[in-house]
């Protein structure tokens, strides 16, 4: 975006306003030091759009309306960003009203994914917000006719030591600072803040508590219709034949909807838009081909798909003496499970379309929908709604899909389309399944010596950008096609995110067969990658102490040198009392500890995770007792939101681990709803979760949201280990699995 | 299409619909009411539900018809704006929330619990609440908001709270 003109959308916003161009020459500061790697880049997400007032704009009557092209998932982002936000612009964030993801007003600042908000968002916001105070100083204190630096900012006024003020509003008098950032204002001194650092309560949790309008499904707009899709039994069905008039001539319906396999309807009311969609799908006939791999078992399905392995990590020399392990681990298919399914309303009107939507990626959807349709991207408006919580690519985008088509179906009305928990369940694309395979050699020395790394997995990316991305755009009489996925560069990589070890290894070799498009449909799933390698990795870690005859913490620090990680598995272990924890006595359950150490990507979040479970050979239950994390995701804006996602980070994975597995057969998928495919509930929830901050003031955001996923799931099948003696190397650590591991000790 | 009397939140309202329409939706469409959701529609997640007659059910199961003249509680019946009943207030202070899609419907779950029983023990509370599911892990806050709640409104008996 540097160096482009305003967007059309922006030369709209700036017509209504006018603009002001002040150049100061502003002293080199952290916002440059900070970006020294990068010779010339602009912090966050200010090197993609560097204009000033397409982050802040400050009307004349002093409201300050601050703009972020990522969303509010759940995750507590819209918070933090007015925190870092209010902290640079020295006003209460109550004052501040935050525009987030919309395509005709925002930035574009891709996904909200992969743990990138605060170190895009946040970064782009906090120098943003710092220039734009500097730059009111300046104004200041031309007015004021005193040095810019006696100048304090409070409140929305910058006034001069003898006490003249003027609101920012004044200063600007209307107009906007149209100017490109330089990244060299200076950020608030992180000892001086009064914002970022405090737990600030969440802004949109009251509404939410109260049933005001707060998610996409709550939109009630004027002349609105309802639509429900019928869905074919499995991606390779064909359809035989179908009755239109069976859902047509039911009350209320406005239309039924048929382009190649794509069928809906629209009605009046919502249930009745269900009801006539049971009885279209009823008319239906279809051939549903044995088009899906027979194996369950995730390793022989993996093995047996195409793909050659790209090294990704090559060091030193293979063959050092030792003692040789191998171990392989397993991811099987698994689900974002959203709680409420998607939801997305379309409205087209004057031959323009506008999409309400809880997607991560406006902008991209925008490009795929105005593809699907035909239509210019100009003509095509994707707003923000927050939906249920997503966890990565879920049914979001796809039913926006749905909403465009129906939209045009029926001009002129919006058309809401509620996926249902069937749909949810059987369509959203899967997190993908991983095979792990490892061989390590342990030296004389007790060290690592050698590491040879493989996984195999398919996409963990398929998101819009393309049409094709879009599942009813597949279905259609004229399709459009899939675009074949692509492995993702390391270091953040996607399936193997996290498959190089955050530990000294002098000889090392890891390697990803990248298996394109699998069996069954999959995409983003929270920590893509790292959940399955972490799992491996980590499991591994502990296997070699056991053998090496180590304690498995001290195994671990036996190999880390970066002293943020160090700290980060000696604070989780002091906080867990590592050291002087003993085994309850042998009742029924037996008692086990076990730990884990990531650093997301390596090079976000630190996360070390110790844990306490309790597992019942006779059910094969297993159930974490007691959680204790330390993180150190560098400056930390919002302590309780950053422990908040933790500790859901915990449970979530928890819940993944010893629970959840898309089932299928030859044919089609067959966990379509809560009972097919369980999550934990709270009978299975942990006493307690600790989770203790190293906070950073002044060093980089460092994302989060993530960090949790890929230690959890290690720590708990270390812990189960521990407690009875029992491997597990195939997630998840299910009754079924335990029961039978079990049998007989 | 039949006209259904509802007693909603204390209020009475006369509604026309479909008698198998679930009371999910037409307190959602027809009353405009958020706070029940829309999860699964198969009494299996808990987002939507509400109180009929005291007792949490879920609304997505319930057809209108056959509400009669029980009164039907939702979370807006608790508290509005910067008025909040015992219980939200408790999620508030917890920060009992994630993406919240669940909240209602947990809030009303909770509800149901403290009506009948006042001091529940946390293993009560926590078996109470086994039928709604959260996605998001938020888990532990709302027990420990639930818990609050609990001992709030026994140190402070509520006036004219459902």
């Amino acid at each position: 975006m540097t160096g482009a003109p305003p967007s059309a959308a922006r030369r709209r916003l700036l017509a209504a306003g006018g603009s002001l161009t002040l150049v100061f020459a502003l002293g080199r500061a952290r916002g440059q030091a900070e970006n020294a790697a990068g010779a010339g880049k602009l912090p966050g997400s200010l090197d993609k759009e560097a204009w000033l007032d397409a982050w802040i704009r400050i009307d004349g009557a002093n409201r300050i309306t601050v703009f972020t092209g990522k969303a509010e998932l759940g995750q507590g982002i819209r918070t933090a960003l007015l925190q870092v936000a209010a902290e640079e612009l020295a006003v209460a964030p109550a004052r501040l009203t935050l525009v987030m993801a919309d395509t005709a007003r925002t930035p574009d600042e891709g996904y909200t994914a992969g743990s990138h908000s605060m170190q895009d968002s946040g970064s782009a916001l906090r120098h943003a917000a710092a220039e734009v105070r500097t730059i009111l100083a300046r104004l200041a204190a031309r007015r004021f006719g005193v040095e810019a630096g006696a100048v304090q900012a409070a409140d929305g006024f910058m006034r001069a030591p003898d006490g003249r003020r003027a609101s920012y509003g004044e200063l600007l008098a209307g107009r906007q600072i149209h100017q490109r950032a330089t990244g060299l204002a200076a950020p608030r001194d992180p000892a001086a803040h009064t914002v970022v650092g405090k737990s600030l309560a969440r802004i949109d949790i009251p509404a939410k508590v109260a049933g005001a309008v707060a998610y996409v499904q709550d939109l009630r707009l004027p002349g609105m219709v309802h639509a429900r899709v019928v869905r074919p039994p499995a991606q390779g069905a064909r359809l035989l034949g179908v009755d239109l008039d069976a859902a047509a001539r039911l009350p209320g319906v406005l239309k039924v909807v048929r382009d190649g396999r794509f069928l809906a309807v629209i009605a009046d009311q919502e249930y009745r838009a269900v009801k006539a969609a049971m009885a279209l799908a009823r008319s239906t006939r279809w051939d549903l081909p044995q088009a899906l791999p027979a194996a369950h078992d995730t390793a022989a399905l993996l093995r047996a798909l195409p793909g050659a392995p790209a090294t990704i990590l090559a060091r030193g020399a293979a063959g050092a003496p030792g003692r040789v392990l191998r171990a392989a681990y397993t991811r099987p298919y698994q689900l974002h499970a959203s709680v409420g399914p998607s939801c997305a309303i379309a409205r087209l009107h004057d031959a323009r379309l506008t999409v309400w939507t809880h997607s991560q990626g406006v902008f991209p959807l925008r490009a795929a929908l105005s593809e699907l349709l035909g239509m210019p991207k100009e003509a095509v408006r994707c707003i923000h709604v927050e939906g249920s919580g997503c966890y990565g690519h879920n049914g979001a985008d796809d039913v926006a899909a749905d909403a465009a088509l129906l939209a045009r179906a029926l001009p002129g009305r919006p058309v809401r389309v509620q996926w249902m928990r069937e749909e949810e369940h059987a369509w959203e694309p899967f997190g993908a399944p991983m095979l792990c395979e490892v061989q390590a050699t342990l030296g004389t020395d007790g060290r690592i010596a050698d590491w040879q790394y493989t996984v195999h997995s398919p996409a963990h990316n398929t998101r819009p950008g393309k049409a094709g991305n879009l599942l009813a755009a597949t279905h259609l009489e004229r399709p459009f096609a899939a675009p074949p996925p692509k492995p993702a560069p390391q270091p953040e990589g996607a399936g193997d995110r996290n498959a190089i070890p955050y530990y000294l290894l002098p000889n090392a070799r890891v390697a990803q067969r990248f298996l394109g498009a699998g069996p069954l449909r999959s995409s983003a799933l929270r920590s893509l990658g790292a959940y399955g390698n972490v799992f491996a990795i980590e499991s591994f870690m502990d296997e070699l102490a056991l053998a090496a005859g180590a304690d498995p913490l001290a195994f671990r620090l036996r190999h880390l040198d970066d002293a943020r990680a160090v700290e980060t598995v000696r604070e989780a272990a002091r906080r867990f009392g590592w050291e002087r924890w003993q085994r309850p006595g042998r009742g029924q359950q037996r008692r086990g500890r076990g730990f884990a150490f990531a650093r997301y990507k390596n090079l976000a979040a630190y996360c070390a995770l110790a844990v306490e479970v309790e597992v019942a050979l006779e059910t094969g239950l297993v159930r974490v007792v007691r959680a204790v994390a330390a993180v150190d995701c560098g400056e930390v804006v919002n302590p309780d939101g950053v422990r908040n996602q933790i500790e859901g980070g915990i449970i979530q994975s928890a819940s993944w681990s010893l629970l959840e597995r898309v089932g299928f057969d030859s044919r089609e998928v067959l966990t379509r709803d809560w009972g097919a495919y369980p999550i934990l509930r709270f009978a299975q929830a942990p006493d307690r979760i600790d989770v203790h901050l190293l906070d950073r003031p002044g060093q980089p955001f460092l994302g989060t949201g993530e960090a949790a996923q890929g230690p959890t799931a290690a720590a708990i099948a270390n812990a189960v280990f521990d407690a009875c003696g029992l491997r597990f190397r195939d997630l998840p650590l299910d009754r079924a699995r335990v029961r039978e591991a079990g049998r007989g000790r | 299409m039949s006209t259904y009397h509802l007693r909603v939140n204390g209020a009475d309202y006369a509604v026309d619909s479909d008698p198998d329409t679930p009371l999910l939706y037409v307190l959602r469409n027809e009353l405009k009411l958020n706070g029940a959701k829309f999860g699964c529609g198969l009494g299996q997640c808990g987002s939507c539900t509400v109180t009929l007659d005291g007792a949490a059910v879920f609304s997505c199961l319930v057809p209108v018809a056959s509400v009669g003249a029980r009164p039907v509680g939702t979370v807006e019946g608790l508290g509005q704006g910067d008025r909040l009943g015992v219980l939200q207030q408790a999620f508030v202070d917890e920060q009992a929330a994630q993406c919240g899609y669940c909240i209602a419907g947990m809030i009303m779950r909770a509800a149901s619990l403290l009506a009948a029983n006042p001091a529940p023990s946390d293993a009560q509370i926590r078996r109470h609440m086994q039928p709604n599911l959260c996605r998001c892990g938020t888990h532990m806050r709302i027990l420990r908001a639930v818990r609050r709640a609990a001992d709030a409104s026994r140190a402070q008996p509520p006036k004219g709270q459902p």
